[in-house]
């Protein structure tokens, strides 16, 4: 081992396999947001024509549905993927998180139920977390699954459910040990959104469309073979999640890159006009975007050489979600006057995607844990400073 | 494609911590900064039984031959020790500037000497105005008039310049350039200058790196130990969130000073712009750090007599030095903006992958 920063001949090859599926495949125009039923189902399609190609999940092994990829060639991937411009991943709850945790602790039944289907973009999957009651401090979850003969009933409200009015199945955390307090007693339970007892409301999120949803469950009834990993290992199980999910896969570097060299044209095009403090923020923004990709190589190669992600998920949860907003913050300032304007408004010029970009990565400090949380987290465990 | 160091690097990092821990304890920092030590000679001596002086020096000049991202981890050591010796100058910056023009017979047994650490070189270039090392310097690398020369200390003239860190003592040098003393003269020495300028800005970044977290170190074990309101300082979030926040700004910079490395490694001549994101990156995880460190201290971070300041103090050295935040600023933006940057996601590796 020693550092060496070129792609082998075989990544090469790679690379220009998918650059050119994705040249052949990518629709010509934006699919309509997936925050709606028609672009939800848009998406789904999406998704089934990256399995047609074997390109759903290329990390995860043939059997299911994947490519055997090493992490490399998923950041090569995912590079690809957006510089085609390829539409959203709308099942990312499903392949990024919960696909991950199932290889990990799932039963070889449950990974043959779930993971084909999931690669292939059959079945959708939500998060269910988060309650009214229990946000940063998840612990104070309070949903319940008690054990009744072969099956748990399910009881409680989770909220915040990202995909949940469209998707197909959600998996959350309950407690099958209703005496239970904080971080003991919590099962992790798979359930399908359309089960009797299961009532699923969308929520607006602030440009209108239904991105989340709550969700209420009245004696929804799931077998125990349902449940992942051991009963009252929930918490364990869900932690894993999170490193996935702020650590590596939830949001490859490409997507930054494609921003920053977005944001980068838009500067060029409007330099003139602009405030001159404007260009220190653009080329910022273009260096955090490759600082990020850079450490994300470096993460890479440490997981290839046998090494884990644990603490490091929450520095890289911070910087991407602060990265992000500064690159759209940015943009609306270059925009100026017409970043007040709908992208279909007449004068909006190239409004285009930035504002609801923008508006998006708002949410990227509050989602997957918020920075508070993350900063905490490093300073304690990383830093090792004292608990509160 | 690879991104881990090998053992064998990660090994000699370790031993020059080790050997740092010994010779450049804030004990000695504080000795040296008072005035009451005189140890300068003993500790060149203990870095040439190592062998740092010539680790960049060619295997025909006696030395070992490693390339910049063998050094990276050994600068960041020197760092974090806040090294008060010129060793990085002398040994990333003016035995690789030296080896450029080994073929110079006058070069050749200079080279050779620095690469054993007998002869200590300092380099002066109109880039790189206030030279470190220059006032231990057995010869000096000095451009004037776009001709490069190698002069002895008899024939320059130093002005010392009084530094913030009294550790890193810096000096202008004044030379008449006469013919005696050119080693080369047009665009090889313009080309040289720039490789050098890379060198010593990749070289500081990596130092940046080590002394950021040498204060995190510092602050946190302050922020660990002193109480108020009946509970250490540092079990407060309005802390701990300004120390997380500067811990990304190192664990950020890191990978983008490697990847520069690297890219120092292929060529010279590829990327500047991969050296001056690092230098950037670097310096401002530095500041960060430092700012955090000095809070987290209260009045004590503003004392003398609290370790911190030492390395602080080399921290905003660093961050004037081998091209400051608006000379690289400036070559990032010129290269964005003219496109000479490939931009996008399947370009992370511009710098290396040309």
């Amino acid at each position: 081992m020693a550092i060496a920063l070129h792609y082998t001949d075989a990544q090469r090859a790679f690379r220009a396999e998918v650059r050119a599926w994705m040249a052949a495949n990518v629709p010509r125009e934006p699919l309509e947001t997936l925050e709606s039923a028609r672009g939800f189902a848009a998406h789904r399609e999406w998704e089934r024509t990256l399995a047609r190609g074997r390109w759903g999940m290329v990390t995860w092994p043939e059997e299911y549905g994947g490519r055997g990829c090493d992490l490399i060639e998923w950041l090569i991937f995912e590079e690809e993927y957006y510089r085609a411009q390829a539409p959203t991943r709308a099942n990312q709850n499903g392949i990024f998180l919960l696909g991950p945790t199932l290889m990990e602790f799932g039963t070889p039944e449950q990974k043959a139920r779930f993971l084909p289907r999931m690669a292939a973009g059959e079945e959708m999957w939500a998060q269910a977390w988060s309650e009214p009651q229990a946000g940063s401090d998840l612990a104070a979850l309070r949903a319940t699954a008690l054990r009744d003969g072969d099956e748990y009933v399910l009881r409680g409200h989770k909220i915040w459910s990202s995909r949940a009015a469209y998707a197909d199945w959600g998996f959350g955390m309950f407690r099958t040990d209703p005496a239970s307090e904080r971080h003991r007693g919590i099962s992790f339970i798979l359930f399908p959104l359309d089960l009797p007892g299961v009532r699923v409301r969308g929520i607006p999120q602030i440009h209108g469309e239904t991105g989340f949803a709550e969700i209420f469950f009245e004696d929804a009834r799931v077998p125990v073979a349902n449940r992942l990993g051991a009963e009252g290992a929930g918490w364990q199980i869900a932690m894993a999640t999170a490193g996935f999910e702020r650590g590596l896969m939830l949001r490859s570097p490409a997507r930054f890159q494609a921003t920053a060299e977005r944001l980068v044209e838009l500067y060029r095009q409007h330099a003139a006009e602009l405030d001159p403090a404007i260009a220190g923020q653009v080329a910022q923004a273009w260096m955090d975007a490759q600082a990020y990709a850079l450490n994300t190589y470096m993460t890479a190669s440490r997981l290839i050489a046998g090494g884990t992600i644990g603490v490091e998920a929450s520095l890289n949860k911070i910087f991407w979600s602060e990265l992000d907003l500064a690159m759209h913050d940015c943009a609306m300032r270059i925009l100026g006057c017409r970043a007040q304007l709908l992208p279909q408004a007449a004068d909006a010029g190239d409004v285009g995607a930035w504002l609801e970009g923008y508006m998006f990565s708002l949410a990227g400090p509050i989602y997957a844990g918020t920075n508070e949380i993350q900063r905490n987290i490093i300073a304690e465990r990383l830093m090792k400073l004292p608990r509160a | 494609m690879d991104f881990t160091f090998s053992d064998e690097q990660r090994m000699m990092a370790a031993s020059t911590r080790e050997l740092l821990a010994d010779i450049c304890s804030p004990a000695v920092l504080r000795a040296l900064a008072e005035g009451r030590d005189a140890s300068g000679a003993a500790r060149w001596e203990r870095y040439c039984e190592l062998g740092l002086p010539g680790l960049l020096a060619p295997e025909s000049a006696g030395g070992v031959g490693l390339s910049n991202i063998d050094f990276v981890l050994i600068a960041e050591e020197l760092g974090r020790a806040a090294v008060p010796d010129a060793l990085v100058e002398h040994a990333a910056v003016g035995v690789p500037l030296l080896a450029e023009f080994a073929g110079e017979p006058r070069v050749q047994p200079v080279l050779e000497a620095a690469a054993a650490g007998t002869g200590r070189v300092a380099v002066a270039l109109p880039q790189e105005p206030f030279v470190a090392g220059a006032g231990e310097a057995n010869w000096l690398v000095v451009v004037a008039g776009g001709e490069l020369h190698l002069v002895p200390p008899s024939e320059v003239r130093l002005v010392e310049q009084p530094a913030n860190d009294r550790l890193r003592r810096l000096h202008r040098v004044d030379y008449s350039p006469g013919p005696a003393t050119r080693i080369a003269t047009g665009a090889a020495v313009r080309d040289a200058c720039s490789r050098a300028v890379d060198r010593g800005a990749l070289h500081a970044a990596a130092q940046c790196l080590g002394v950021a977290e040498r204060m995190l170190e510092i602050a946190v074990a302050y922020a660990s130990d002193r109480k108020q309101f009946g509970h250490a300082i540092g079990a407060y979030q309005g802390l701990k969130h300004q120390f997380a926040s500067a811990q990304v700004k190192v664990e950020f910079a890191r990978p983008v000073v490697y990847a520069a490395a690297a890219s120092l490694g292929e060529s010279g001549e590829k990327m500047p712009v991969a050296v001056s994101h690092a230098k950037l990156a670097a310096v401002a995880a530095a500041d960060a750090c430092a700012r955090i460190a000095m809070q987290a201290h209260g009045a004590m971070g503003y004392s003398w007599e609290v370790d911190l300041h030492f390395y602080m103090k080399r921290a905003w050295a660093l961050a004037g030095a081998w091209g400051d935040g608006n000379f690289h600023a400036r070559r990032v933006q010129a290269a964005l903006w003219s496109g000479a940057q490939p931009l996008g996601p399947a370009h992370t590796f511009a710098a290396t992958e040309g």
